[in-house]
């Protein structure tokens, strides 16, 4: 067995990197000059303010989902309670505003990522203790906690009203523009972009780590991942507190965007929501829950408009998804490439 | 001076003791077997001994330290690692991957959440190194999910090996595997056992592989060790004949 064989050198990491990455190359001019291609032949649609703010929707989605499904796809922790740290960080800001009258975008984002994060270190003493339907369950039942308390001390909270969202100024007030909509369709869009992007980066090196491996050596075998050594619960713990302020940033950002912080953001569908963004794209693929972020934003925003049972619409699809489409969006792409590639 | 050495140690599942009293010792460096019939109290052992099931009494004594109540970590960290009688890998990830978490893990870096695994070429390297002594340096990059039965025990044993302990038990590491490839996984996992001067404990119900590849025998039954010994003694020995060979 210890035969040389030279012919056989560890490979080279550059080797494994997927094709895929240099579709990202026109993904990313796309979403750069999009707010100067109005008008333009093909991606003309997708250019107009209305659009980019469905986008911008989108992208922040896309990062709630990417939070959340560093515990489900990494972790193999099934969340049904994420409403509570997009919910949280909304309100956050809402309380900035109202009791504070602090209307800078940083400071919100700073604020709301800190009281998420502090939720999760505390949810994540008692959650991350349990694990498949019975960490599901204890998290719905948390996230209703913080539901329950925005609707009953409405003297705090403005209950079902909710708090109304200013438009914020960025870069600690450095940029403010009065027209709201100018605002989010490029400004704020770009603004996005920017978060989007560090945030995907962000979680793109962690699940990357060695620490990302050892989170899914958790996933798959908890037994033997207590027999290499790894702290299985320590590890959970920090993976549930990452993913509580990843998804609590999103909330942030979806503040202003939205203007108005009501009780529905806390309350179960919207985890489901979260769940179905992660099924959608992909649970199994990095580039999964940002798809479903995106795609989720777009089907919601027009199946609303064809039916007043658009609820019972998104459910067929999530069954049609879950049995036709296990590996979602980014699953189905796989495996139209791979048919492609043996076609040819 | 013993390696390992357990005194008294105890196992009650209910009314049945699975360990009942066990004085148990390994040697530096030696290939030990630990055989008797099913429920004989050997996988309980290990498990006392690696940290699954604590003992109801006893004590478990590694390189003279009291390790009886440590947590699984910290045996690990003291040298001690064993491998699954029912494979237990990391179905999702590469062959790759499951040996260069335990060098990650070994080597203190795995807490690093800002650093990219592929950067870490030594660790890599290190990796592929192990995969090439257990002769699986062709599927590296195949999810252990996908891999054959034989190539799964070996990964097994790889992913222990790979935390360079001084004590590896390994508990059945040909079971589920056709004849002819028994030989095959133990030629292997003997001879890097041997290179590196690992003290080994197998598992094992193959009476050819235990006396072809042991330095010493430990024959348990009924939560007792009945015999203790060189594999000649132990195949001469008429107890062992009589509640083990007999049956075989």
């Amino acid at each position: 067995m210890n035969e040389v064989q030279p012919t056989l050198a560890p490979p080279a990491p550059t080797a494994r990197r997927p094709a895929a990455a240099w579709a990202l190359v026109p993904l990313a001019l796309l979403l750069l000059l999009l707010p100067l291609l109005e008008g333009a032949p093909l991606v003309g649609v997708l250019a107009s303010p209305f659009q980019r703010i469905q986008l911008t929707y989108g992208l922040i989605f896309g990062i709630a989902a990417l939070g959340f499904n560093l515990l489900l796809g990494y972790t193999g922790l099934l969340s049904f309670g994420h409403s509570a740290f997009f919910g949280g960080a909304a309100y956050t800001v809402g309380f900035l505003v109202r009791y504070l009258g602090v209307t800078t975008m940083e400071l919100w984002l700073a604020a709301s990522v800190a009281a998420t994060v502090l939720l999760a270190a505390v949810f994540g003493l008692v959650t991350v203790r349990y694990t498949r339907i019975f960490f599901s369950i204890l998290m719905l039942a948390l996230s209703q906690v913080l539901w329950a308390l925005a609707l009953k001390f409405f003297w705090i909270t403005n209950g079902t009203d909710g708090l109304r969202i200013p438009t914020p100024g960025l870069l600690g007030g450095l940029v403010r523009t009065e027209d709201k909509l100018a605002f989010l369709a490029t400004t704020y869009y770009y603004y996005v972009l920017l978060i989007f992007v560090a945030a995907v980066g962000l979680l793109w090196v962690l699940t990357h780590s060695p620490f990302g491996y050892a989170l899914q050596a958790i996933r798959d075998n908890e037994v033997r991942a207590r027999f290499v050594g790894i702290p299985v619960r320590r590890y959970r713990y920090l993976a549930f507190v990452v993913s509580g302020g990843v998804t609590g940033l999103a909330g942030a950002l979806w503040a202003p965007l939205n203007g108005l912080v009501t009780p529905d953001i806390l309350y179960w569908p919207f985890s489901g929501r979260i769940v179905f963004m992660a099924v959608l794209g992909g649970f199994k693929s990095f580039a999964g829950p940002i798809v479903g972020g995106v795609a989720y934003n777009y089907l919601e925003t027009y199946v609303i408009k064809t039916t007043q049972y658009w609820q019972g619409l998104l459910g067929v699809i999530l069954v049609a998804l879950v049995l036709v489409m296990p590996q979602g969006i980014i699953g189905a792409l796989g495996w139209v490439r791979r048919r492609a590639r043996e076609a040819a | 001076m013993a390696l390992l050495q357990t005194q008294g140690l105890r196992k009650r599942f209910g009314a049945l003791a699975a360990v009942d009293g066990v004085d148990f010792r390994v040697e530096p460096q030696e290939f030990l077997s630990l055989i008797g019939s099913n429920g004989a109290g050997k996988t309980t052992l290990v498990n006392l001994i690696s940290g699954l099931l604590p003992p109801d009494e006893g004590r478990i004594l590694f390189q003279e330290r009291d390790i009886t109540h440590l947590p699984v970590q910290s045996r690990i960290r003291a040298g001690i690692a064993r491998s699954f009688q029912l494979v237990n890998l990391f179905d999702q990830l590469s062959a790759l991957d499951n040996v260069r978490l335990a060098i990650f893990v070994r080597e203190g870096t795995i807490r690093r959440g800002l650093a990219l695994a592929d950067r870490d070429r030594a660790v890599q390297e290190e990796a592929f190194r192990v995969l090439r002594d257990f002769g699986l340096e062709g599927k590296w990059r195949t999810p252990a999910a996908d891999l054959a039965q034989g190539e799964r025990k070996l990964l097994d044993v790889a992913v222990a090996y790979a935390l360079r302990p001084t004590l590896i038990f390994l508990d059945e590491p040909t079971s589920g595997v056709g004849t002819r490839e028994k030989g095959a996984i133990m030629d292997i996992v003997a001879g890097v056992v041997r290179e590196l001067g690992l003290a080994a404990v197998i598992v094992e119900h193959d009476m050819d592989i235990v006396f072809r590849y042991s330095d010493r025998i430990v024959v348990m039954h009924q939560g007792r060790i009945l015999a203790d010994g060189a594999p000649e003694a132990i195949r001469t020995d008429p107890r062992v004949a009589e509640t083990l060979l007999g049956h075989a």
